[in-house]
This record gives structure tokens, sequence and C-alpha cells, in this order.
């Protein structure tokens, strides 16, 4: 193992975009897994597509449409600008609001999935001892979806992890800020230093496998549900 | 109606068909609008067809290394044809500079009058150029901001694309106000597409000599080795000067 001093910089940019990522993820994908496993609106079919449009397109499309929306012309480019914050594109805080965009499907889907696997019968009898909503919510709703939970922030983490296609559009490798792991890999691999590579590289697959070993051992033992959607237990 | 009129024609096709040979081209990503128009020439003269892969000259080196199908490569460089060369993994004496490239510093904002002092006054958040590890346009963009002492002036700005085309989209994109390109991404017909653009005197960096070589298996191949010639003939050279390449001798 040969980690040069910019290599663990990257390390440690990864694991706090990740880190960041993930508990932005389930502050927002809590909320919107709730209303999609309770509502019977005709919205639900086309918001449920939405959030899953990361899983199926290619990563150069979201970061080509990032690029351009988040650019001095773009919509949210312009949003940014007239609330003082400037642009996105080559910033930390860019990385996140794409790759919070980008890991949605992984974190919304567990935990949705966790809900509706509860069914409406603990609610209703919450209910009839005069739990009011919120109380539902908190006393009831959370506590049984946590394998769902589970599931969704180790899933949104390791995903973030190994986002490439999407930074590399429009991080800008710069050092500290937005050259992530897998960008640090490219630039090896592309100047021929292999085994540097292969040090990064060889990192990135041991850590993911763990974290899915441990996912799958936790969904064994009934910790963690399935994540994808429709594969209810 | 007879048959025999379509079963002629269907015969006829077949026969082109089989005249017609494939070449497959891995390219820089900054030569690849030049091989476009190269290829369609070639094209239309011989009846062959041309397949571009266009990529980062890393990429397509280690593509080649493991085996890629392709006849010719153009990289952006010097090294990585002669490691090729080195590697076996070449027709011998098959090397050649096909083009030098130009750098040019370069905005989408149309009506600036651009100079070497163009950096030191303007106002900008971003400056484009392509990874100095991975990009020779790159590493010359630093030696010239270095020879105009803006090295550590512009160093927080500066924001870096993988290879040239990516440096390219983040000035097109206006994420960039300003970038070091190769004057081929701009150049249309000899002339500037759009923007503003300060033309770096050659002098001001080392030539950005980029080379090429037949690969292993186009050693038996006559339309790749027809191609390879026909970009070295007057006419190859009169389109890479379009896009404002020197073509050597």
């Amino acid at each position: 193992m040969i980690l040069s001093e910019a290599d663990i910089s990257t390390l440690w940019l990864t694991l706090r975009l990740a880190s960041v990522v993930t508990l932005i993820l389930l502050l927002i994908g809590t909320p919107l897994a709730w209303w999609l496993s309770q509502t019977s609106s005709r919205l639900k079919a086309p918001i449920s597509a939405l959030v899953s449009l990361p899983l199926v397109l290619p990563p150069t499309v979201i970061g080509f449409y990032l690029l351009l929306a988040m650019g001095p012309n773009g919509w949210l480019g312009q949003l940014t600008q007239s609330i003082g914050l400037g642009t996105l594109p080559f910033t930390f805080w860019g990385l996140v609001v794409a790759s919070v965009f980008y890991s949605l499907p992984f974190v919304v889907q567990p935990i949705q999935n966790a809900m509706e696997a509860m069914g409406s019968r603990p609610l209703e009898v919450a209910a009839t001892l005069r739990a009011g909503p919120v109380d539902r919510f908190f006393t009831v709703t959370l506590p049984l979806a946590r394998p769902g939970f589970l599931t969704a922030a180790v899933l949104g983490f390791a995903h973030t992890l190994g986002e490439f296609g999407v930074v590399l559009m429009i991080g800008g490798n710069i050092p500290n800020e937005t050259r992530v792991v897998s960008v640090q890999i490219y630039d090896h691999v592309e100047s021929l230093n292999y085994a540097q590579a292969h040090s990064l590289a060889g990192l990135m697959v041991a850590t993911s496998f763990v974290i899915l070993l441990t996912l799958y051992l936790l969904q064994a033992r009934g910790k963690a549900v399935p994540s994808l959607v429709g594969s209810k237990r | 109606m007879s048959l025999r009129p379509i079963l002629t024609m269907l015969l006829l096709s077949i026969a082109s068909a089989s005249q017609a040979e494939q070449v497959y081209v891995a390219v820089a990503a900054n030569f690849s609008a030049p091989m476009k128009q190269l290829a369609e020439l070639f094209e239309q003269q011989t009846g062959h067809q041309v397949h571009i892969s266009a990529g980062a000259s890393g990429k397509l080196f280690a593509q080649i290394q493991q085996g890629a199908p392709f006849q010719l490569f153009f990289s952006a460089d010097q090294t990585k044809p002669a490691t090729l060369e080195s590697l076996g993994l070449t027709v011998p004496d098959s090397r050649f500079t096909y083009a030098i490239g130009t750098l040019a510093l370069w905005t989408p904002t149309p009506g600036l009058e651009m100079t070497a002092a163009t950096l030191k006054t303007a106002e900008f958040n971003h400056l484009a150029l392509a990874n100095p590890k991975l990009a020779p346009y790159g590493s010359a963009a630093i030696v010239v901001l270095d020879q105009l002492n803006l090295v550590r002036q512009t160093q927080r700005k500066w924001v870096m694309g993988e290879n040239i085309s990516q440096t390219y989209q983040f000035v097109s994109t206006g994420n960039a106000e300003f970038g070091f390109v190769s004057l081929s991404q701009i150049l249309f017909n000899g002339k500037v597409k759009e923007g503003s653009v300060w033309v770096v005197p050659q002098h001001m960096y080392p030539e950005i000599r980029q080379d090429a070589v037949l690969l292993k298996s186009a050693a038996q191949h006559p339309a790749a080795n027809d191609f390879l010639a026909f970009i070295r003939s007057a006419d190859g050279a009169g389109v890479i000067q379009q896009y404002g390449y020197i073509t050597p001798e």
C-alpha cells in the first residue's frame, strides 16, 4: 500500500461528502418516503419515477444537466446567485447537491418499503389509543421502519462513496474541495501510475465490500430491509 | 416485374460492401473535430469506413495495452505512442508527428480585446485548464501562467478538466469565465466560432507535438495504411491546418 498525502486528503474529502450527503438524504428522504407510502394521489407515480431516475440515467447525463442548471445562466445558478451563494459547480456544496439528487432513490426506496411493509394496522391501533398524527409518526412509524432507515443510510453512504461521473462533470478536480477518491484513481490511471491507482482502488473495493457485507448480514438477521422496490419481505 | 434487376442490385451491393474496409481509429479528444473531417473525405474518396473513438489519450493508451481493436492511435502527446512502440505494440517505424497544437485563452464573451495582460486585469472567478498531469495543453498552460507571473495569483481560481474537451465544456457553459483550450476547438473553417480569444504565441510554451502510430493489428490492413498516407498528404495537412494546428515540415 502506497498512499500519498494527496491520496489521503481525497479519502477524507470523500468520507466527509458521503457523511454530509447521507445526513441530508435521511432528512429529505424520510418525509418523501412517508408521503409516497401513504398517498393515493395521482402524483405518486410521477414523483416515484422522478426519484428513481438516477437509477437508470447515466451519470454523465445527470452531470451535464447539473453543470448547465447550476451554471451562471442556469435556473439553479441564477437562484443561488440571487441569494448570494455564487454558483455551485467546482465547490464542495455543489457536489453535495448533486450527490443528494444522485443517491436519492437509494435512500427513499428502502424507507418507503419499510413503511409500506408495516401496513396501516399499527397506526390504526395507535389512533384508537388517542395518539395524534405527529405522535404516531414518531412513536410508531419511525421505530417500526428502523430496518429501512439502516438500509437507506448504508446504501446512500456507499453509493456516494463510489460516485464518479457526476463529480467529474461538475467538480473541476480541486484538491480538498472536489477531488474525491474516484477522481484521484482516474487521474492515477490516466497518468499511467497504475501502482498508486491499485492502492486506492483496492481500498475502495475492500471498503465497499465490507459495507455491503454488513448490510446483508443485518438483512439476514432482520435488522435491515432489502433495498429494491417491490422486494418486500 | 422480373426479379433480375433486384438480384443484380443485391449482388452489386454485396460486392461493394466486401471491398469497403473498416478502419478503427483511437484519437485524442483535442483532435476529434479534424479527425472527423479527415475521415469523411477519406470515406468519400475510397469507400472505406472509418470508426473514430475519441477520448483522453491516457485512457486510450490503457485500452490499447489491453488489446483494444484499434489500428491507429493519434495521441495528444509523444510519450504514449513512444511507450507503445517500446512495448512492441506498434508497426516499427510508423510513429510520426501529425500535428503541433496551439494553445488559446478563450472566453465565450464576444468583443473582448484579449492580450497577455487580460488575466491580470480582467475580473473572473474561475480559470479552466486541462489537468497538467494528464494533458499537454494543461502543462503548457501552466508554463504560460508561470511566464506571466500569474501562477500564484490565479491558482485558487483554477478548475481542471480531465482533458481538453472537458476544459472547453467548463468555459462554453459559462461556469468558468476563461479557459486555456486548444485553438482547434474554437475554430471552424479557419475562423473563431464564438467569443474572444488570445492565441498564445508559440514561443511561450514548449511545442505540443502530437504523435500517431500504426498499431500492430494494422500491419496487414491496407485501408489503415491508406488512411495514414492520406493524413500525411497535402490534402490531409490542409484540413489539419484549418483547425489551427501546425503540421511538421
